[in-house]
């Protein structure tokens, strides 16, 4: 048995004699200990994030995935600099019920244009990546303004000023410039009108608003969301972007669902 | 500080703080009206004060001796000291959020004090503003040390840790601005990400050309660390933070990456920033600092080595374990869960070494509180590891991820491990730094030792229990089929374990200011003698010397 056991071994012990002797020679040597570093660190990374980029399976593809609108687009920047990935996710798992509760789970398209990604990694809250058209504007108005006022248990922070700042769009067309450099298919068209865009998505009985469904598609929601017709807040964009949350494709309703036990 | 260098040195310090200034000023005129401008004045604030630090004291008779006789620890002592107020202060800040989830309405009527801002706040300043300058510091001294050699340059070690805090500030001001990338550990946007890599970059140059100039023929186990942390820490962040900037005279950017490839991208970043950040850099401490304290030799050599390179390679590939059931193609998670359940080998061959070090000594470990904060960090990594190797199984995964289990673990880690690690090496650092007999308050250092270990074991066993019932909350059935309870349900159930947190994160704040206090104490107490060692320059000292070529 013993001798059994020794034979096993022998492989496994030669291999870690001959690993400490080159080590002996290496760490003598600090440029040796620097490479050595950077490939044994360098292998991992490498073969598990480059496939992901080349392999087409790894995003599905689909013909009616749309893009944020500008609007939109200020609602979710105000929402990562909110950090509120830091309670909720937007990632629903293959889980039964994380399905029964949540709806349909995530798929790798539905996050194609998200830069950075908000799948968190904490439910302090529940999950959102499919809260759009779940609740009307009015309750997500109250509920960001007291979050307690519509859900006594909440421990959620209030988030009253947002209907008092007024949406900065002036920046719009630079960020959608920027985001069309890192992938996301805006065309020139929605760059030069994006300032335009945002403040017409709330304004539905003016003129700016036909830009908005030529430019975006029928399915776009044109109308005031935080009931203060007069003016155009953070408020309205953040609930923007909180109503088109899984309503980016319709591919999650047209395949079966079927969730690991 | 100041009298330490000659006179060309204090030119080119003030003349680099003035670029600084000049690029300040640039960002505050061209920034006008987005939080970069606010950013710029902060810059040239630190500037400001830089300048002045060195004019103030300009004509100071400059410095006769050789320096290169004698190690430079004035970086080391300044390092130290921003450690422990970083370390106050963001352990506040835990303490505060962690009130605000018992009692949400604990804030002002104000943007910046809400959980999405104080929250990173709390974990960058923990991370790198304690642990960065904890870790830039003992590596000062460490490399050193194990090298018998000076440090190479007399303003590279400055710009080094005055760099990194520049950047840990830009970072916390940025939060409460509303500054973030909202990737996890890596909130600071673009521009601050850049001058992080000008300041990693000197870090990097100085530590090899430190390294070089060594006379110790062999490269100590320590050293083997603390370049990993250096080296691929500065290759996880700029692979990370690739970002195209909105404007150029403004914060906001966006990802290179997005949805799956930015997930793999941020948790391949995320879950090594945990292995080469707060363990690789923090087992630097750990092989330098505990045999030193139980005057023994490292128990294995070979269990070094097997630790080291399986640390390096092995935890490159586990990042993945934080996507199981995800969007993310199903072989990259199972590729992660293999190696995270591998780890677990390196990782305790590292726990293992240290604990079996103290063999014939453990009645030191039971005297001295320093040594046993170092014994109980040693312990308190073999238990994390443990943890998350387990916790990286899909099936745990299922249960555990999302939850406040998984708030536990990191704690268990940045308490239990980083953070005592850390107070038992600057413990044993600042006597010696400051030539005194032994730290000023040994009751105050018992006290901490108490205070850390019984806050820790108070929120980890907090987390441990709200995570469990959380998960099992949401995946429970009825009879009918079912979910039996709604999220709010859960959400009710934690309310007692976040008050539980919160109190053991006062009790782990406490002992972190009472650190600092006797940190303090110790410096302006006045030595009854003078120590006779680590004084290279004496043949008969226990660290012999070999003058450092300058």
């Amino acid at each position: 048995m013993n001798r059994l056991f020794r034979t096993l071994l022998k492989p496994f012990s030669a291999f870690f004699e001959g690993h400490a002797r080159t080590h002996y020679r290496m760490e003598r040597h600090s440029i040796a200990l620097t490479i050595g570093i950077i490939i044994a660190a360098g292998v991992g990374g490498f073969v598990e994030i480059a496939p992901l980029f080349t392999i087409d399976e790894t995003v599905e593809k689909v013909s009616d995935m749309r893009v944020y609108t500008p609007l939109e687009q200020a609602g979710r920047d105000i929402y990562v600099r909110e950090a509120c990935y830091t309670c909720h996710s937007q990632m629903i798992r293959t889980l039964r019920d994380e399905v029964e509760r949540y709806g349909p789970y995530s798929l790798a398209v539905e996050s194609k244009y998200d830069h950075p990604m908000l799948w968190g990694s904490k439910r302090t809250g529940p999950d959102l990546a499919r809260l759009g058209d779940k609740f009307s504007d009015d309750w997500h108005v109250r509920h960001l303004i007291d979050p307690r006022d519509v859900v006594p248990e909440s421990v959620m922070p209030q988030y009253a000023f947002l209907a008092r700042t007024s949406l900065e769009t002036a920046s719009l067309p630079g960020r959608l410039e920027a985001l069309r450099t890192v992938g996301v298919p805006y065309t020139d068209e929605m760059i030069a009108n994006a300032s335009l865009d945002a403040l017409g998505q709330t304004r539905p009985d003016r003129e700016q608003a036909d830009g908005v469904v030529e430019r975006y598609g029928e399915a776009t929601h044109v109308r005031n969301f935080d009931d203060q017709p007069d003016r155009l807040t953070e408020m309205d964009a953040l609930v923007a972007y909180l109503q088109v949350l899984g309503k980016l494709t319709t591919l999650p309703d047209q395949i079966k669902i079927v969730a690991e036990e | 500080m100041v009298s330490r260098l000659t006179e060309t040195e204090r030119a080119t310090a003030i003349l680099i703080s003035l670029l600084g200034l000049a690029i300040g000023l640039l960002m505050a005129v061209l920034g006008h009206g987005d939080p970069m401008g606010a950013h710029g004045w902060v810059v040239m604030a630190f500037c400001g004060v830089m300048i002045w630090l060195v004019v103030s004291h300009l004509y100071d008779p400059e410095p006769t001796e050789d320096r290169s006789a004698s190690y430079y620890d004035d970086p080391t002592r300044v390092g130290i000291i921003l450690a422990l107020v970083w370390g106050v202060i963001a352990m506040g800040m835990g303490v505060w959020v962690a009130a605000q989830l018992a009692w949400p309405n604990l804030r002002f009527d104000a943007a910046w004090s809400s959980f999405g801002r104080l929250r990173p706040l709390h974990t960058s300043g923990v991370i790198f503003g304690f642990g960065g300058n904890a870790l830039i510091a003992t590596s000062y001294h460490v490399m050193q040390r194990t090298s018998r050699a000076r440090i190479a340059g007399q303003l590279s070690p400055w710009f080094v840790l005055f760099g990194y805090n520049l950047f840990c500030i830009i970072a916390a001001t940025g939060y409460l601005m509303g500054v973030t990338q909202s990737k996890e550990y890596a909130e600071p946007e673009w521009y601050a990400d850049l001058w992080l890599v000008v300041v990693w970059v000197v870090y990097f140059v100085m530590y090899i050309r430190t390294l070089q100039r060594r006379n110790e023929p062999h490269i100590y186990v320590a050293n083997w660390y603390y370049l990993a942390f250096i080296l691929v820490v500065a290759m996880l962040h700029i692979i990370n933070n690739l970002a195209v900037p909105a404007s150029f005279f403004g914060a906001k950017s966006y990802s290179l990456f997005s949805g799956v490839q930015d997930a793999m991208t941020q948790w391949w970043y995320g879950h090594n920033a945990v292995a080469f950040f707060l363990t690789s850099g923090f087992l630097g401490m750990l092989y330098y600092f505990l045999p030193r304290r139980a005057e023994r030799p490292i128990y294995s050599y070979r269990l070094s080595i097997l630790s080291f390179w399986g640390i390096v390679f092995f935890y490159m590939w586990a990042g993945s374990h934080h996507l199981h059931y995800t969007a993310l193609p199903y072989w990259v998670q199972t590729l992660g869960m293999t190696f995270s359940v591998m780890l677990l080998v390196p990782s305790w061959a590292s726990a293992g070494n240290a604990l079996m070090t103290l063999n014939g000594a453990w009645h030191k470990v039971r005297d001295d509180a320093t040594l046993r904060f170092m014994m109980t960090a040693a312990v308190f990594y073999g238990l994390s590891t443990f943890e998350g190797s387990f916790m990286a199984v899909r099936q745990v995964n299922a249960l555990s991820h999302y939850t406040d289990w998984t708030v536990g673990h990191v704690h268990a880690g940045a308490m239990g491990w980083v953070a005592l690690i850390s107070f038992g090496s600057i413990y044993a650092v600042t006597p010696l730094l400051f030539r005194r007999e032994r730290m000023y308050s040994a009751a105050a250092v018992e006290w901490h030792f108490w205070l850390a270990l019984a806050g820790t074991v108070i929120y980890v066993f907090a987390m441990w229990n709200s995570g469990i019932i959380q998960g099992l909350m949401w995946r429970t059935y009825n009879e009918s089929g079912t979910l039996r309870y709604s999220f709010v349900d859960s959400l009710v159930a934690m309310h007692p374990y976040y008050i539980a947190r919160a109190f053991g994160g006062l009790l782990f704040l406490i002992g972190a200011a009472i650190a600092l206090w006797n940190v303090v104490m110790t410096i302006r107490h006045v030595p009854a003698e003078r120590r006779a060692f680590d004084h290279p320059t004496d043949s008969e000292a226990l660290e012999p010397a070999v003058p450092a070529a300058e």
